[in-house]
Formats: structure tokens, C-alpha cells, sequence
């Protein structure tokens, strides 16, 4: 991964960076309160973190439009606090219960928002890469100036639907953004085991479709290179792949041992490259904050974090009828 | 103030743990995310990392301790400044609870066996008497339900392999691209899982695709879409994100293609909630429930057969014909025995009930139409008055929809059956190429012949 760029940058202003420093921190504390919340025994089943990755989603949602739409994987916690989704909605779905953005149907891999254009949350490895493109043809179709973010991790990019997607998006010219999110693990398997190139970005050279590589560390380089391939998109010249090279600090899900690689990795990339201490170190150096502003900070996410994991544990289970409801819409 | 740290689960199975190691001692200073202790699991052993920063006041549990319960306190966090030694435990953790006892599943049923409203089993027109008619084959009604939906609403568009330039490759979108133009008729690469991923996609950024499949075999390429993706969401989205997509094309054995391109999927998609799945047989029905289709809010699978495609029937010649899901045709009344079928396998059924009538037996023929939802209703009432019951259908025996209306009857009409339910079915064999064996595969009108006499004791 490259080296840490210079901390001061002349295109971002001190707001912006507050604004990004709290959002960023907003998806540590929620992760965080989500495994404590999880190992209570009070989250089930699988439960995807993102803490590590926070750049990624910061710096593309600083980059995109009102009405830009985003779909992605299970590991969607983040993508949901980025684009503005309620903490408390998210927490509750967690928990299974009725103040859930899904009712508590869903859980940690399913939820949506049509007011926040977030299309899911799903959870077949690769499968969202098309749906991500048939949102943008419905955008096209309709001559609605919109792009959609579609993201996937680097294990869903040997996914054969992805290429199929690929040559359609290319051939179709649609306004879709692919954010391949390569932390550098499929679940358990490093890259260099799973995929024959390393080079994702050019996966889509045989379609015609641009790409480049991102620091996902760096949540300025984010938003510039998502602000680039918007710009790509909306003119007109279809899709853009923006391979962002980031990490993730905990286990693939909950129940992950993590043999595939060792503590000291982790830990020299917390300690080095932590998307969020880039920032703060930014913040701090170009006299942008204080230490106490950033404290006042921390503390008012720290509320909105606990506000959230209490609401996720007061809301009720749901009513047993709801396991009969939303199967069908209704015809009209 | 003191903060308790609890055993985790670590797995979504994990009840108990070995705590393997502590990685700390009372009196470190530990931040949010230190690896402070390693725990064994059943699987695995596992770094278990704090939460909160603090100091650590106190271990509660000795490293080695095996069999240690979730959720029992393991350590506690002191702030700084506070002391050590004001760090007690606080007893045992709560537990987590549901939040509401009075809702577990033991408490109440989950749901009650629904007994279907009698109806009257009735030949009834789905037009209203005086109507014009025309003969039309299947193939043109297609035809005609996908040109006036396209007509009325310009969110509806029609996307698959050939079905633009080269017309159809089985002509049934014969001239929808001379008439709609290419953003609405669109040719697709043989990619079947990624077009039907992105015609999903589009109906959840709310337009009306309707996905060809070349035939329903090809769609085992794009099932996980249909699926997983179409038919799952609204539940998954508590009911915000539903998608209005119907994916249709040829469905069944056609004539010597062999084993690949010969099965017939109606059980496998009426086994799927979420999904509203058709099959029609006569050419009205193909264009009426191919327009209701196409405005339901779901996703349908619509299952067509290619030897039905160029059969006429009689069509109502009206402005906005439409027959609605769950509501079987009966065709022919009778007394003695119900053949209830769907597609294709109607045909058998017509031919069988013309030859009993020859033999003295009186067969009241169903036509499903739909198969999910299914109407049980019409099926069972008729069982009521004939006592006795043929399904037929061209698809693998075991877990066939015949299968299901056994199941059904037994349980609504058991005391009403004089005969155990007959299911005919394809062979349980990969379709064969030899015309004689091809043949053999398939249900023949002397089978329902045979079975409906079987189960009259004839």
C-alpha cells in the first residue's frame, strides 16, 4: 500500500474534514458496539464489520449526489450510517426487532432504504454487481442524470456474473460506479491465493471500462477518485471501476479465528495507515481542531452509538403475524 | 464508573467457552480494540478484543477456565482515576431476554390449516357472454399481452437473447421492435444470470422488465437472481423494496432436444414464496394472465411450451382482457373422476376425459392455470362431488405439484376420497433423445386414460 500522502491537502476545506472525521467515527463506534452487542448474544447469526474500511464508503458518500443510488454486499453497515441511514433503525434490525429498518426480517445482511436510495444489503457473494447495474439502466431509461454505486469486495470480483455485468454496463453505456472494496481477504483466503491477477482495477479493460487504484485509507484520495468517475458517468461514457485498497481490522463475520494472517499485520495497519487517525492527525495539524473539539465530538457519537444499542435492545421482538406479511405485494 | 466485561459468543452456536489466556493483567491500560484475552471455542481459538478503554481492575475468571458460560463477567474496567479496589463485580450479568416473553413461538401456532370457502365447479367463461371471438395461437397472444402492456405503460420493456432484431427465437416478440424501438425491445449477450441480475436491478429502480429466457432451461444460469434477489426482497426489505418483474419463455420438453433442454420447472418455482407462477395452456389465458403478470407488483414466472405456440383457441376480442392468479379454468364438467393439470399436460387431460366419456366415465377436467397461488378451492370442491382424482404433469415425480394437490386433498378431503390420488408425471429419467424412449418419458393421453379408470376401479 502506498505511503501516507502529506496531511495537508488544498481541496478540502476544515468542514469537510470534521464532517468525514465524524462520519467515520460514527461506523467505528456503531461496529464497535455491534460485536460487544453480538458477543451479549444479543445480535445472532452472521455479523459482517466494516471497522478498518470506513474511508471507503465516507469518501464516496462526500462525493455523490442527492438521488445517487447505492447498493452493496453484507458487510453493510457502514454503506447504510454513510448514506444517512438511521443508527437507531440499523441497530434494531440487528437485534431482530420491530424498529428495524426491515422490520427484523432482514437482519445484518438485508436491510433498505428507498428514501436514502440504498438498495441493500445482500447476500450472495457477486450478486448485487448486477443489480447495481440495473438500477443505473433504470436511471438511463428514464434519462434521470443519477449514478449507483455498486460495491463488492475483491473475492466477489471472480464472480462470473461480474464480467457478464461488465460487458453489458459497457455495451449499454450505463452510469454505474463498480467500488471494488479489496481489503485483500475473501473471507479467509489472501488475494494472492484466490485471484491470478492482482491488478483489479483492470479487470475491466477487456470491456472498454476505465479504472484506477484508490487509497482506501486516505478518505480525501476517496472522494476525489469517486468525484472523478461520477464525472465519467454522468457524461455520458458508461461505467468506471475504482479498485479501493483498503483493510479490515476484525474477522470476516463474528465466528472468524483469523488464521489466515498474523497479529502483527493488523496491527501495523491500525497503527499506520487507520483511516480515521489520518484525519485526526489532518484536523490536529492544520490547526483545523483542537483536541478538545474532537473530544466534544467523540463523546456526541458516543451518545448517538449508545441511543442506538439502547433503542436496539427496548424495541419489541416483532409480532408473531409479521412472519405472514410483506411475502406478497399487494395488487392494486 | 466500573464496566463489566462478558464472556463472549463468539460463534452464532457458542453457549460456553474456554477462557485460553488472558493477554492482560489488572492494572494495564487497555483501548478500544486491544486483543485482551484468547478464548477456545468448539472451532477455534479466538482473540477477543475490549470494546471500552479503561484500566483493567479486575479478572474475575482464571485463564484456563473451561466451560465458561456467555455472558458470565470475566473482568472488570475501572475509568481513570477511579481505584482499583472499588472494582467489585456486580453479581451475575442479566441475561438477555426477548423482549417480550407473552411472543416466543412456543406460545402461540404459527398458523392454522386455512379451509378454502366452498365454491361452485362450473365451465364459466372468462368473458362475458356476447363477445367477439378470434382463433389465435399462443404465440400471438403472447404477443399481443406484451404489445398493449408496452402500449399502456411506458415503464414496461421487454429484454432477452434475440428476442429484437431476429424477432423472437420463437417469434414472440415478432414485430414489438419495429413498433417500441430499441430502448424498450433490447437484445442481450447469452448471459442469462447477469441480464436477469440487472432486470431485477431495474425493477427495483422501479420499472416493469419483462426477461425472456430462450427457455426456462437456460434460467438455472439466472435462478439465484430470480430467487434469492426477486422473490426474496420484499420480505428481507420488511416490505419497502418489491419487485415487479416477470421472467417468461418456453418451459418443458419440446421435441427430441434431449436431456438439457427438455425440463419442465413449474415445481420447482411453485415452491418458492415470493414468486407468482403461471402456466398456461389455452391462448386466452397466455394473453390474459401474461397482461395480469405484467402489472402484478411481484415477480412471476411465466412458464410457456413451445409445442403450445402455434395451437389456436378462441381469444376474446376486447380492449383490456386480463384473467387473474389463483383461479382455476374448469373445461369440462363431470362425476365421476377430477383431472386436474396445467400447460401442456392439459392436452393429455381434454384428450383422456373425451375417451372415458367414450367408456361410460364422466371426468371433470381443471386447468390450474396458476400454481402459486393455487386454487386448492375449486380442486377440492370438485373432489367432493367425483371422490377421486388424476393430476398430470410433465415434471420429475418426486416433490411434483401433484404431489401437493395429494397432500392437500388428504388433509381437506380425505373423508371424500374413494381412491387414493393418482399422480402422473415425466418418467423419474434425464430426458432421451430417442424418439421412441423421448415418447415413453413423457405422459401419454393412454396413461390418464388408465389412471382415471384405475381410480374409478374400472
Amino acid at each position: 500500500m502506498a505511503t501516507r500522502k502529506p496531511a495537508a491537502k488544498a481541496n478540502v476545506s476544515a468542514k469537510e474534514l470534521t464532517a468525514w472525521y465524524r462520519d467515520m467515527l460514527l461506523i467505528r463506534r456503531f461496529e464497535e458496539k455491534a460485536g460487544q452487542l453480538y458477543g451479549m448474544g444479543l445480535i445472532g447469526g452472521f455479523c459482517h464489520l466494516y471497522i478498518g474500511q470506513e474511508a471507503v464508503v465516507v469518501g464516496l458518500e462526500a462525493a455523490a449526489e442527492e438521488g445517487d443510488k447505492r447498493i452493496t454486499s453484507y458487510r453493510d453497515h457502514g454503506h447504510m450510517l454513510a448514506c444517512g441511514m438511521d443508527p437507531k433503525g440499523v441497530m434494531a434490525e440487528l437485534t431482530g426487532r420491530e424498529g428495524g429498518y426491515s422490520k427484523g426480517k432482514g437482519g445484518s445482511m438485508h436491510m433498505f432504504s428507498r428514501e436514502k436510495h440504498f438498495y441493500g444489503g445482500h447476500g450472495i457473494v457477486g450478486a448485487q454487481v448486477p443489480l447495481g447495474a440495473g438500477l443505473a439502466f433504470s436511471d438511463k431509461y428514464r434519462g434521470d442524470d443519477r449514478v449507483t454505486f455498486t460495491y463488492f469486495g475483491d473475492g466477489a470480483a471472480n464472480q462470473g456474473q461480474v464480467y457478464e455485468t461488465f460487458n453489458m454496463a459497457a455495451l449499454w453505456k450505463l452510469p454505474v460506479i463498480f467500488v471494488i472494496e479489496n481489503n485483500q481477504y475473501a473471507m479467509g483466503t489472501a488475494q494472492a491465493r484466490s485471484t491470478s491477477t492482482p491488478d483489479l482495477h483492470t479487470r475491466g479493460e477487456a470491456f472498454g471500462i476505465p479504472g484506477e487504484i484508490v487509497d482506501g485509507m486516505d478518505v480525501v484520495a476517496v472522494r476525489d477518485a469517486g468525484a472523478k468517475a461520477i464525472r465519467h458517468c454522468r457524461s455520458g461514457k458508461g461505467p468506471y471501476i475504482l479498485e479501493v485498497k483498503t483493510y479490515r481490522y476484525r474477522g470476516h463475520s463474528m465466528s472468524d479465528p483469523a488464521k489466515y494472517r498474523t497479529r502483527e499485520e493488523v496491527q501495523k495497519m491500525r497503527e499506520e495507515r487507520d483511516p480515521i487517525d489520518h484525519v485526526r492527525e489532518m484536523l490536529l495539524q492544520g490547526k483545523h481542531a483542537t483536541e478538545e473539539d474532537l473530544k466534544a465530538i467523540d463523546k456526541e457519537i458516543k451518545a448517538i452509538v449508545t441511543e442506538a444499542a439502547d433503542f436496539s435492545r427496548e424495541s419489541q421482538e416483532p409480532a408473531l403475524d409479521e412472519l405472514w406479511t410483506d411475502i406478497y405485494a399487494e395488487v392494486h | 464508573m466500573a464496566t463489566e466485561i462478558l464472556m463472549p459468543a463468539l460463534s452464532p452456536t457458542m453457549e460456553e467457552g474456554t477462557l485460553a489466556k488472558w493477554l492482560v493483567k489488572e492494572g494495564d491500560t487497555v483501548q478500544s480494540g486491544d486483543v485482551i484475552a484468547e478464548i477456545e471455542t468448539d472451532k477455534a481459538t479466538m482473540e477477543f478484543e475490549a470494546v471500552d478503554e479503561g484500566i483493567v481492575g479486575r479478572l474475575l475468571i482464571a485463564e484456563g477456565t473451561e466451560g465458561v458460560a456467555v455472558n458470565t463477567p470475566i473482568a472488570v474496567l475501572v475509568e481513570d482515576g477511579e481505584r482499583v479496589e472499588d472494582a467489585t463485580p456486580s453479581g451475575p450479568a442479566q441475561q438477555p431476554a426477548p423482549a417480550d416473553k407473552t411472543l416466543t413461538s412456543e406460545s402461540a401456532p404459527a398458523a392454522a390449516v386455512q379451509h378454502p370457502e366452498p365454491v361452485a365447479v362450473k365451465v364459466v367463461s372468462d368473458w362475458p357472454d356476447g363477445t367477439k371471438v378470434k382463433s389465435q395461437t399462443v404465440r400471438e397472444a403472447l404477443r399481443d399481452a406484451m404489445a398493449e402492456e408496452m402500449r399502456a405503460n411506458p415503464d414496461v420493456f421487454l429484454m432477452g437473447e434475440e428476442v429484437g432484431e431476429y424477432q423472437g427465437a420463437y417469434k414472440i416478440s415478432q414485430g414489438l421492435l419495429d413498433e417500441f424501438g430499441s430502448k424498450r425491445v433490447i437484445d442481450t449477450p447469452i448471459t442469462e444470470h447477469g441480464f436477469a441480475g440487472i432486470g431485477v436491478g431495474a425493477a427495483f429502480g422501479g420499472l416493469r422488465p419483462v426477461v425472456e429466457f430462450m427457455t426456462f432451461n437456460f434460467a438455472m444460469q439466472a435462478i439465484d437472481q430470480i430467487i434469492n434477489s426477486a422473490a426474496k426482497t420484499l420480505y428481507m426489505s420488511g416490505g419497502q423494496m418489491g419487485c415487479p418483474i416477470v421472467f417468461r419463455g418456453p418451459n418443458g420438453a419440446a421435441a427430441r432436444v434431449g436431456a438439457q433442454h427438455s425440463q419442465d420447472y413449474a415445481a420447482w418455482y411453485a415452491h418458492i414464496p415470493g414468486l407468482k407462477v403461471c402456466m398456461p395452456y389455452s391462448a386466452s389465458d397466455a394473453k390474459g394472465l401474461l397482461k395480469s403478470a405484467i402489472r402484478d407488483p411481484n415477480p412471476v414466472v411465466f412458464l410457456e411450451n413451445e409445442i403450445l405456440y402455434g395451437r389456436s383457441f378462441e381469444v376474446p376480442v376486447m380492449d383490456d382482457f386480463t384473467v387473474p392468479f389463483g383461479k382455476a379454468r374448469v373445461w369440462r364438467e363431470g362425476t365421476d373422476v377430477t383431472l386436474v393439470s396445467f400447460g401442456i399436460g392439459m392436452t393429455y387431460a381434454l384428450d383422456a376425459a373425451d375417451k372415458l366419456a367414450g367408456d361410460g366415465i364422466s371426468a371433470e377436467v381443471i386447468d390450474l392455470r396458476t400454481l402459486r397461488p393455487l386454487d386448492t378451492a375449486t380442486v377440492i370442491a370438485s373432489v367432493q362431488k367425483t371422490n377421486r382424482c388424476v393430476t398430470i404433469e410433465e415434471g420429475f415425480p418426486v416433490g411434483a405439484i401433484g404431489n401437493h394437490i395429494s397432500a392437500v386433498l388428504m388433509t381437506e378431503a380425505f373423508d371424500y376420497l374413494d381412491a387414493p390420488v393418482v399422480n402422473l408425471t415425466g418418467k423419474d429419467v434425464p430426458m432421451p433423445y430417442a424418439a421412441n424412449l423421448e415418447k415413453h418419458a413423457l405422459v401419454t393421453t393412454a396413461e390418464v386414460v388408465q389412471a382415471a379408470k384405475q381410480v374409478c376401479y374400472r
